[in-house]
């Protein structure tokens, strides 16, 4: 099994004609997603030629695309200027699952669309994340599908390449992954790692879980108490900026240390304390893991 | 982006709340005709990125315009937790009855705006928080109406029992609010908001923190920027829209991602260094931002050896190397450079670098480790 993203999964590109999200959408493809629809304003009733000869319709409005192709997910390749409007037009369409790509979106803008998304029932993945990964099933975002390999482990992450970093080392020690989730590198995105979690724990094929972490804010401590208070399967879990100075912002819009709150130290704490394994380099995630599982 | 309490204070300006006048000097002379305009008593106040203003000796009272210039005198010019003073700003200096704190910011945990005022005014809000957090009071606003009238009274009515003062304070903090929204803030505070003894509620000092991502469509905030609180590489860095923070150490660091940049220098220390810099290349790099980046980190003195770290996913191994042979061609590198290259065009990335002459690993821990020991022989 693999959480957020499968089987069921039927998506519509937003930004399809642009040049990420043409890009991507190609991969997406290669890979097996099924694109059902893509969405650019102006541009309804013309096709975006994917691979191997395939036509993926593409419409004006999400919600053309949840009418007419039946569309549940989302991804969303527009601006930053206009990715929150874009989060807003998925989740009033209708979709179960958006997933923002797009980084430098507005923090206010932020507050207004994750509670809209709430009341709709949505879920949101991001922003300023990499998306998300089940292999051999879908693949969501721009995570290089080359890495992974299907498996038992379920991988969360604020980063992208550090991701990669895991993941990869995972895949070459023969440990593959239920599915690999990039949260996002923002202060507010809207699937945090206990909504992530909770998702994994309800997944019987997940045994064990990597957490990969990074300064700012406290995601992480209530990570950490969640897994202590709910969670029985082996966590193996990572946190970058150990050698980060106080605020100042480190690439992530969410990675910085705010006066003496949201340390590298006092997150390695909390996962210590909830018995995750930490490991202090990243090659160390595949060791760890390997002892986990007992392999 | 940091402004400083002179900008921050035009802002509120803008939004209606009760700024004391004043103005912003350059040089001593200037602040001695700011304080003889102004008449009375005034406060030199240090103009820099940095709390604790006072108790570094940037904030004076002044009784003249030539004590208000001989103060200026030596403040600008001052070191304050790193940051040269180049601003001071000349204000009437208050009579103050009582001192409290308001503030509001993005609340990472609650998703939204966080209000929090305090009847302690005038000491760090931090140290507040932490000794007698009772002493705080908090709301959140819900975004989808913003901060409520009454919300707003409720909060006043936690600092002042006088219905006058109660009043004034209601409506100053519904004009923090807008002055928020209106300038994409993700943190403004009034600290100390004070009554005088005639009853009349003002903001003396401000202090805000723009969200990055606003500034592209907010150009008055924009050109708040002020350069000389930065180092040059970091401006420069910026307008090749590069991630960089400059840091002490001497191993220059250049990674693609955020997260895995961090990650690497954490482990040049863990290997005994001490990393250069932050550096970000960003997805999607071009030959050009590596030659703007190699820039960037041989523009440090202190840099003893560069460590490439690529993680080729949207990144590509070829445009990297690519940008590294270019650079070395274009700019004088004398120190070694060590290199790991793995992921998306890999085998052609390689390929480029082994053409001129240079070699590429793909283990993070091989070549930090060996950046690290250059770095130390050097």
């Amino acid at each position: 099994m693999s959480i957020f993203v499968g089987e069921s999964t039927r998506l519509v590109v937003q930004g399809i004609t642009g040049r990420d999200g043409s890009f991507h959408t190609r991969q997406m493809m290669e890979y097996g997603t099924p694109v059902v629809a893509g969405v650019t304003p102006g541009k309804g009733g013309q096709h975006f030629e994917g691979p191997d000869g395939k036509k993926v319709p593409i419409f004006n409005t999400v919600e053309d695309a949840v009418q007419k192709a039946g569309a549940n997910t989302s991804v969303i390749y527009v601006p930053p200027a206009f990715a929150a409007g874009a989060v807003l037009e998925a989740a009033g369409a209708g979709i179960e699952f958006i997933v923002c790509i797009t980084e430098g979106v507005p923090v206010q803008e932020m507050t207004r669309g994750l509670a809209y998304v709430r009341d709709r029932g949505s879920r949101l993945l991001g922003p300023n994340c990499p998306g998300i990964i089940s292999p051999g099933k879908a693949k969501v975002g721009i995570l290089p599908a080359q890495i992974v390999a299907p498996g038992p482990v379920g991988v969360i992450s604020r980063s992208g390449t550090l991701t990669y970093e895991a993941v990869v080392q995972l895949t070459d020690a023969g440990i593959g992954q239920t599915t690999c989730i990039g949260i996002g590198g923002d202060p507010l995105i809207g699937t945090n790692f206990v909504d992530a979690l909770e998702a994994f724990k309800e997944d019987p094929e997940t045994e064990a879980i990597v957490m990969i972490g990074e300064i700012g804010g406290t995601d992480e401590q209530e990570a950490a108490d969640w897994v202590k208070a709910n969670l029985e399967i082996p966590v193996v879990g990572f946190i970058a900026g150990q050698t980060a100075p106080p605020g100042r912002r480190m690439g992530h819009a969410g990675a910085i240390i705010s006066g003496s709150a949201g340390t590298a130290e006092e997150k390695i704490r909390s996962f210590e304390e909830a018995g995750i394994a930490v490991a202090k380099r990243p090659v160390e995630i595949a060791e760890l893991m390997k002892d986990a599982l007992g392999i | 982006m940091n402004i400083h309490e002179y900008q921050a204070k035009e802002v509120f300006r803008k939004a209606g709340i009760p700024v004391p006048p004043g103005g912003v000097a350059e040089t001593p002379e200037q602040a001695e005709a700011i304080a003889r305009e102004l008449g009375g008593r005034v406060v030199v106040k240090a103009q820099v990125h940095s709390g604790g203003r006072g108790k570094a000796g940037g904030v004076k009272l002044a009784s003249t315009p030539e004590e208000a210039k001989a103060h200026a005198s030596a403040i600008l010019g001052m070191d304050i937790k790193g940051l040269t003073v180049e601003k001071v700003l000349v204000t009437p200096a208050e009579e103050i009855a009582t001192e409290a704190y308001v503030g509001c910011l993005v609340d990472r945990a609650a998703q939204s705006v966080t209000f929090m005022v305090s009847s302690e005014g005038g000491v760090d809000i931090e140290e507040v928080a932490h000794t007698t957090p009772e002493a705080i009071k908090k709301l959140t606003i819900d975004p989808r109406y913003g901060l409520l009238p009454h919300e707003a009274y409720w909060l006043a009515s936690a600092l002042y029992d006088d219905p006058p003062l109660v009043k004034q304070t209601a409506r100053i903090i519904s004009q923090l609010y807008d002055a928020f929204v209106m300038a994409g803030a993700s943190m403004a505070e009034i600290n100390p908001l004070i009554t005088t003894p005639d009853g009349e509620v003002k903001a003396i000092d401000a202090k805000m923190s723009i969200d990055d991502s606003e500034l592209f469509r907010r150009p008055d905030i924009a050109a708040f920027r002020d350069l000389s609180a930065e180092p040059i590489s970091e401006t420069k860095a910026r307008e090749a829209d590069l991630s960089y923070v400059k840091l002490d150490g001497n191993v220059g660091c250049c990674v693609n991602g955020a997260g895995l940049a961090m990650a690497t220098m954490d482990l040049v220390k863990y290997y005994g260094g001490e990393p250069a810099n932050f550096l970000d290349i960003g997805g999607s790099s071009s030959p050009e931002k590596v030659v703007a980046a190699l820039e960037i980190i041989t523009s440090d003195p202190n840099v003893k050896v560069i460590l490439f770290n690529i993680f080729g996913g949207i990144t590509r191994c070829d445009d990297v190397a690519n940008g590294i042979v270019t650079a070395i061609k274009q700019i004088d590198i004398d120190v070694p450079i060590v290199i790991r290259l793995t992921g998306t065009n890999e085998d052609e990335g390689v390929r480029i670098l082994e053409e001129a002459g240079m070699k590429a690993a793909t283990s993070m821990d091989t070549v930090v480790e060996q950046a690290v020991a250059l770095a130390n022989q050097a």
